[in-house]
């Protein structure tokens, strides 16, 4: 300990593991990685300086506002973190291929690992996946020029960053928490586990929370408050109410564990006793605590992607969305029970029977709507005109196996089975069921369909095609097994096993983890590809897929202020019903000034001393955290004291960015038939199939 | 929207500025009740442990009711004071002093219930009835530190919030800003009755 | 892909959940050795059965709309505005709902009938159709890190890494640990239930054939947690009795000094070389006083703070500062 560096010490730096701690396939994985993040921050920041972009990075990007950006950089760090994320799932395939009574990864990295790829993946990558699409799209979709509260959106981007750069961070410095996303005390506590691992979690999770709970109230705030005229609750798309449902849940839902963390913080710091074994601490209040957040957290993740497949049907079998009605009260269903369930994370814990089959039974009801859902995807594409393009890939493998993990799902609900299979590899394989199938491959199908909105260029089918069918098999084999050796009494979280039955099941899983990791790198290839054909693939008057909702009455990318005028609502689906009777892109008849909100160093500020309060907290070096904290207040009182004009597009400027795009659509005559869909001819002008039906 | 007046209780100007209020207090709201939904949690982790004593000192040890009286009329009498600085902002836009002087009052009175908030929690350090010493105690403490930090930061917020009518006077922007604080302030006293009721008075009767 | 290698990869993805009906008995609850495990096994089978109900129209339908319904299919009517059906929509919410009140009343009686603290009684073994006669049997099982302590109170024994069951006689476990949070589980015999540090916890189970379980912690307790598992036999009762008499034969004695050095962390091996015992496998001890389990709940309980030195399993662990309280302290609660 010293006053200048706390309890950091030459000594917690993982670089030179190797030398440090001799050669080993385990410390070169843990050196490994820890060059690979400081390598990469490298080669990222002498990237922009070889190019000079660093002042255009400064200014179009980190201090924008602008919320296509923002969701844009949103999903971007989700990648970042992916990678990390899909990188360590192999590393623990491998190592559970080899565990028949051992393995290659030392217990303490094994269990590291763990951790850390389940906070990644629900924190960092899942989270700003679904934040980042909420971002782009909630806007464009209600018809407003930008979030209610423009700032703090970006805010919570830093707030996002923080957590996730201190984990990342970790990997350099010190080592991260060991038991688990859940981190349950008394093991991470104090007497346990004296640091610095938990305390990295503890921040990182703590700050990331705060700022999804401000985008959470963000997003509410500006689906009730900031839509178009005419855009009343009913005529939402489908995606906005479920963006609306996850809004509130973040609002209500993060709370629990913020005080989970911050208690667990207390308890650590300061010795008091609410998780401790002694003085009347107890563990079950944190179990408690942590699933009132765990839970919706689920749903949190999962509606949006709900969103996106409702979206992804009905455009893509040129169709009605059926049942509407039913989707937005299965959706409402679902938020309002998911904060009734939570106590099926542990049904074990020596609960009266009557309190088992409450939570066990709730648990059940939400069966109900979630299979609402499915019918109603179903039902949509029945009667319509389906086209395979790579998000009905990805709606197809959702399909089969979303209804796997639900029936995986509903066995757990039932405390009597659960007591058999909780802590198994039968809850890794059922978790991984919905959350890769359910939520990832629809924000995956998700990118395809609207990376050619904010890029103004359409992906490559066929790499897109073969990256989803690699990221379907690829799951089969990863998980599927799981349940088997599950149901065999295989616990998970385990780094060895004696059972020689169990190492078959593991030898396909690192197959297919191999597969994972290939369907991962095909997104980049995917890019590369489609990057280097954009002449080709460009979609600029920026309806590439015959879409539905209000975003796609804009060109691709949109320009900054979303709507040239702000459109009058008079129905559900109004672009897709202008485009079936043949007069859509009318011209505004008058055209205003646009206010739009200026760039700010915020959220940069809020990244920089939030990082530096959670590294200096984790390794008590006190004058940093002091500093950090003062810095912030004083800049947000500074902050407040200052004049912010608003940035004023003349209406000249818009209504010549406006004609040169309906121009170009007037110019292009005949919009694109769906055929030629995935030819170098959709240029963003869609001739509808609906139109020849009516 | 802009046809009636939203926001009676600010008086805005009409040029607009209603609407742009109405977001953010709305916004607001949504924050107060989240943060509501984090003082009803640990409302509820004292509940469970209100019996987690340890052998430690319990209610009867740390309750103070002359203490926690006064503390309750000052904060109370803070969120009166906050009232009249509402009423005076809206009635008396001009004369940015009779604001000024209520938020005094607001504040003056709030600063009085931390001081005497303090004076408990060192009261408690000294009969050994410290957040280490049982699960019960580091309730309390988190509870009502949690609280007390919310109005520390509170008076903060009102410093800055006096210096901003210094400089620009009463705005609509800055009565934006005004009635939000009164909402975080008034919400602060709503969780005091809670505290003062289930934490104070249920613990000694 | 040819017809040869499609047959191949369907082969082999149906037989890949062969080895869960293998005959051994480590397999955990799909090989039950009473009847709680098979009533587990029962229930899975069953939702399973009911489940596929609702998810088949999915699993069928998807393919055959896909299909159908392709834009290169000129036949299919193609109905763009359809979007409602009210038959369609009673049947979407009326058939899962229908399957999920099923499933819930399924689930209730499973539950009651199974409640881990609900103890066998003779009116449960007519119910649930099992023979039991005898005594019931108390252990009491002491979670520390990384190997389980299974204490027979009323036999004056104690055994770590193997936990010894006689078949047909109720048995309760009453369950805890000396450092952190575990959870217990013999799969063969009945679910698991976690054991937590001051506190106790119960699972009654009785077995009613011979065989062989795997006694397993699943909540990760640190670096040895992947060796914390202790076989658990069910034999009859001359063996049990045989059993125990060889236990009351050893040389070991389980008071507060072996405990001490017991609990710190480490597998079976550690713990025999830390105790001078030759050899592998378990250890049999005899008991001196009956109280040790419920002592080392207390010892958490009494308001005293147990410092991280005190506590097995934390890293500042010294067998010399760990004190039990007397058994005249006790203030045991044995409430859920």
């Amino acid at each position: 300990m010293n006053a200048l560096f706390g309890r950091l010490s030459w000594s917690e730096l993982k670089l030179f593991e190797t030398f440090t701690h001799g050669w080993s396939i385990d410390t070169l994985v843990a050196a490994g990685a820890a060059w690979a993040v400081v390598l990469g921050a490298v080669a990222v920041a002498g990237w922009l300086t070889w190019a000079g972009l660093w002042g255009r990075f400064w200014r179009d990007w980190l201090t924008s506002v602008d919320h296509k950006k923002i969701g844009i950089m949103y999903i971007v760090l989700g990648f970042v973190m992916m990678a990390r994320g899909v990188a360590e799932g192999l590393v623990m395939r491998s190592h559970q291929a080899t565990a028949l009574g051992g393995g290659v990864l030392s217990e303490e990295h094994w269990a590291e690992l763990f951790s850390t790829h389940g906070t990644i993946m629900i924190f960092f990558v899942a989270m700003p996946f679904i934040t980042g699409f909420m971002n782009y799209l909630i806007p464009l979709q209600i018809g407003a020029r930008d979030m209610a509260f423009p700032m703090l959106n970006q805010i919570s981007l830093g707030l996002t960053a923080t957590g996730a750069a201190l984990t990342m961070i970790s990997l350099v410095v010190g080592v991260f928490e060991t038991g688990g996303w859940t981190a349950y005390p008394p093991f991470t506590g104090a007497a346990f586990d004296p640091g610095p691992g938990p305390d990295y979690w503890v921040w990182a999770i703590v700050l990331s929370g705060f700022g999804s709970m401000f985008s959470g109230i963000n997003f509410a705030v500006t689906i009730y408050k900031m839509r178009a005229p005419g855009m009343t609750y009913m005529r939402m798309p489908v995606f906005t109410w479920t963006a609306l449902c996850t809004s509130i849940l973040l609002t209500f839902a993060l709370p629990p564990l913020t005080v989970a963390g911050l208690m667990q913080a207390l308890d650590r710091y300061l010795e008091f006793n609410f998780f401790t074994n002694d003085q009347g601490g107890n563990m079950m209040n944190y179990a408690n605590l942590f699933w009132m957040f765990g839970h919706p957290e689920v749903y949190i993740l999962v509606l949006p992607a709900y969103g996106i497949f409702s979206e992804l049907t009905s455009t893509f079998a040129a169709k009605k969305l059926y049942g509407y009605e039913s989707l937005v009260l299965a959706t409402m269903s679902i938020a309002v029970i998911s904060f009734a369930v939570w106590l099926h994370h542990f049904f074990t814990m020596g609960n009266s029977a009557t309190v088992n089959v409450a939570f066990g039974i709730a648990t059940m009801v939400i069966a109900v709507p979630t299979g609402v859902k499915v019918y109603v995807w179903m039902a949509t594409l029945w009667g319509g005109r389906i086209r395979f393009t790579t998000p009905m890939y990805y709606m197809t493998g959702f399909f089969i196996l979303f209804v796997v993990g639900g029936l995986s799902g509903i066995i757990l609900a039932n405390p009597a089975i659960n007591w058999q299979v909780h802590n198994t590899q039968f809850i890794v394989a059922h978790f991984h069921n919905v959350l890769l199938p359910g939520l990832i491959f629809g924000i995956f199908a998700g990118i395809h369909i609207w990376f050619p909105k904010a890029f103004g260029f359409r992906l490559d089918e066929r790499a897109g095609k073969i990256t989803a069918l690699l990221w379907i098999v690829g799951f089969c084999l990863t998980f599927l097994p799981l349940y088997v050796v599950g149901l065999m009494g295989y616990p998970r979280r385990s780094s060895a096993f004696d059972d020689p039955a169990f190492l078959p099941y593991m030898i396909v899983c690192l197959i297919g983890a191999c597969m994972l990791a290939a369907a991962f790198t095909g997104l980049f290839v995917t890019l590369w590809i489609s990057i280097r054909k954009r002449d080709e693939l460009a979609v600029p008057m920026g309806d590439p897929w015959d879409g539905r909702t209000l975003e796609w009455a804009t060109p691709a990318p949109p320009p900054h202020w979303n709507f040239a005028v702000i459109p009058h609502i008079s129905e559900r689906d109004a672009f897709a019903r202008e485009k079936a009777e043949g007069r859509p892109y009318v011209l505004p008849e008058r055209y205003v000034d646009i206010h739009l909100p200026p760039n700010t160093p915020a959220g940069m500020i809020v990244f920089v001393t939030t990082t530096a309060f959670g590294f200096a907290a984790t390794w008590w070096i006190w004058w940093l955290a002091i500093l950090a904290i003062l810095v912030l207040v004083g800049w947000m009182i500074v902050h407040s004291f200052l004049d912010h004009p608003e940035v004023v597009i003349p209406a000249v400027e818009v209504r010549r960015a406006t004609n040169v795009w309906i121009e170009a659509i007037e110019l292009a005559g005949e919009g694109v038939t769906r055929d030629d869909e995935v030819s170098p001819k959709n240029r963003g002008y869609a001739s509808t199939d609906m139109l020849v039906a009516s | 929207m802009s046809e009636q007046n939203v926001h009676p209780g600010m008086n805005l100007g009409y040029d607009g500025g209603e609407e742009e209020a109405e977001v953010k207090i709305f916004g607001f709201w949504a924050f107060v009740m989240s943060d509501l939904v984090t003082f009803g949690l640990v409302f509820a982790i004292f509940g469970t442990m209100a019996g987690s004593t340890a052998g430690g000192p319990g209610p009867e040890e740390v309750t103070d009711l002359t203490s926690v009286a006064i503390q309750t009329v000052l904060l109370l009498g803070s969120s009166f004071g906050f009232s009249w600085a509402s009423l005076s902002m809206k009635y008396h836009p001009k004369s940015r002093w009779r604001t000024l002087g209520w938020l005094a009052v607001a504040a003056t009175s709030a600063l009085g219930f931390l001081v005497l908030e303090v004076v408990d929690f060192h009261h408690w350090t000294t009969i050994g009835a410290v957040p280490q010493r049982s699960g019960y105690l580091s309730a309390l403490w988190a509870l009502v530190g949690l609280h007390g930090l919310h109005v520390a930061g509170g008076l903060i917020w009102m410093a800055a919030m006096t210096g901003q009518i210094l400089v620009f006077g009463l705005t609509d922007d800055i009565k934006s800003r005004v009635t939000r604080m009164g909402l975080y302030w008034h919400f602060l006293d709503v969780v005091w009755v809670g505290i003062f009721s289930m934490v104070f008075l249920a613990g000694v009767a | 892909m040819s017809a040869r290698v499609c047959a191949a990869v369907a082969a082999l993805a149906l037989t890949a959940p062969l080895p869960l009906f293998a005959q051994e008995d480590t397999r955990g609850f799909l090989r039950p050795l009473g009847p709680i495990a098979e009533l587990q096994r029962t229930e899975l089978i069953w939702a399973t059965i009911l489940i596929l109900l609702a998810i088949l129209p999915v699993l069928l339908g998807v393919p055959y709309i896909l299909w159908r319904y392709r834009r290169g299919n000129t036949k299919a009517k193609y109905r763009p505005q359809w979007e409602f059906n009210t038959k369609l929509e009673i049947l979407m919410w009326g058939g899962p709902t229908l399957i999920v009140v099923a499933l819930s009343i399924w689930l209730a009686q499973a539950v009651f009938r199974i409640d881990p603290y609900r103890t066998i009684e003779p009116e449960m073994a007519e119910n649930m159709e099992f023979e039991m006669e005898g005594e019931p049997v108390t252990v009491d099982v002491i979670g520390l890190d990384w190997k389980w302590l299974f204490i027979y109170p009323e036999e004056g024994v104690a055994s770590v890494g193997e936990m010894v069951l006689p078949v047909g006689r109720p048995v309760t476990l009453r369950l805890t640990t000396d450092t952190v949070m575990q959870s217990f589980m013999a799969s063969g015999l009945s679910g698991q239930i976690y054991a937590m540090a001051g506190m106790v916890t119960q699972q009654n189970l009785i077995a009613t054939r011979p065989g062989a379980t795997l006694g397993t912690n699943t909540q990760y307790n640190g670096v040895g947690f992947a060796k914390q598992r202790a076989p658990v036999r069910a034999v009859d009762g001359d063996a049990y009795e045989a059993w125990l008499d060889e236990a009351r034969d050893s040389d070991l004695a389980l008071d507060d000094e072996t405990y001490a050095i017991l609990a710190q962390s480490g597998g079976l091996d550690r713990a025999r070389s830390d105790l001078g015992v030759a050899g592998e496998g378990p250890v049999r001890f005899t008991l001196p006083a009956q109280s040790l389990f419920e002592r080392v709940v207390a010892r958490y309980m009494n308001g005293d703070a147990v410092a991280p030195e005190a506590q097995p399993g934390s890293p500042f662990y010294d067998p010399e500062a760990h004190v039990l309280p007397p058994a005249a302290e006790m203030t045991m609660e044995h409430d859920r």
